[in-house]
């Protein structure tokens, strides 16, 4: 039977990525890696083989955020931007000013709008997983997303965009509009 | 048929999901912290040293 904690260091990537999202702290984010890894290797024997190990971890790490944030009630002060900051190369054309805009509107969320949409939109949980990893209803988890991304859409002025208007691809592509999708 | 508005929200739903995506894909690229793989190999060490002693 394979080792679980094999199977650990191999969400480890994810998990990171995912406090980084979470905490916009480059410094912070790899503490609440440590404890995370600390405890999820300690109590292995909690984990039930056979269910989803990623979100077990990501469970064990969004539960240290919110525990250390109310403990420290800074929400918002130990920010570096670490989010925004990851790009490594200097915004030097179109695609990667858009990208940087689209980072920096992000970490502009609320944290548990931040968590839902990274959960959903790009960890591929289903609602259902991520509304019991944050130990919430479905139907909290679907309004957290759609808020943070009614949100992004008015940050990022995405309402107003006329290539966004266009009904069809085949329009879209013909037209063309750096970075929008087509 | 789904209205032009309805097209438009999932067309910015789409482009949301796929920028995410791509900044989540980056940031599991960066290397891992010197500190997480340094705990790594203590823990390691010490569940070797537990076997050893059973």
């Amino acid at each position: 039977m394979p080792d679980p904690k094999d199977e650990l260091v191999t969400h480890l990537p994810a998990l990171r990525a995912f406090a980084m999202s979470l905490t916009r702290n480059s410094a912070t984010a790899d503490d609440m890696m440590q404890d995370t890894v600390l405890k999820a290797w300690t109590n292995m024997n909690k984990f039930k083989p056979g269910t989803n190990m990623r979100a077990w971890l990501f469970t064990i790490l969004r539960n240290n955020f919110y525990t250390s944030r109310r403990k420290l009630n800074r929400e918002v002060a130990d920010v570096d931007n670490a989010f925004s900051d990851t790009l490594s190369v200097k915004p030097d054309h179109d695609g990667r000013l858009q990208m940087l805009d689209f980072r920096q509107a992000f970490e502009q969320l609320p944290d548990e709008q931040r968590e839902a949409l990274i959960l959903v939109g790009a960890s591929g949980f289903s609602y259902d997983e991520a509304g019991e990893m944050c130990g919430v209803a479905t139907g909290t988890i679907k309004s957290r997303v759609n808020r943070a991304r009614i949100k992004l859409a008015e940050l990022l002025k995405l309402e107003d965009n006329e290539a966004l208007e266009l009904t069809d691809n085949a329009t879209l592509a013909v037209v063309g509009s750096p970075g929008l999708p087509t | 048929m789904a209205s032009r508005e309805d097209q438009k929200k999932a067309r910015i739903d789409q482009y949301i999901d796929d920028n995410l995506k791509k900044v989540f894909s980056e940031m599991e690229n960066d290397s891992m912290p010197d500190q997480i793989m340094d705990l790594l190999s203590v823990l390691r060490a010490q569940d070797e040293e537990l076997k050893r002693g059973k």
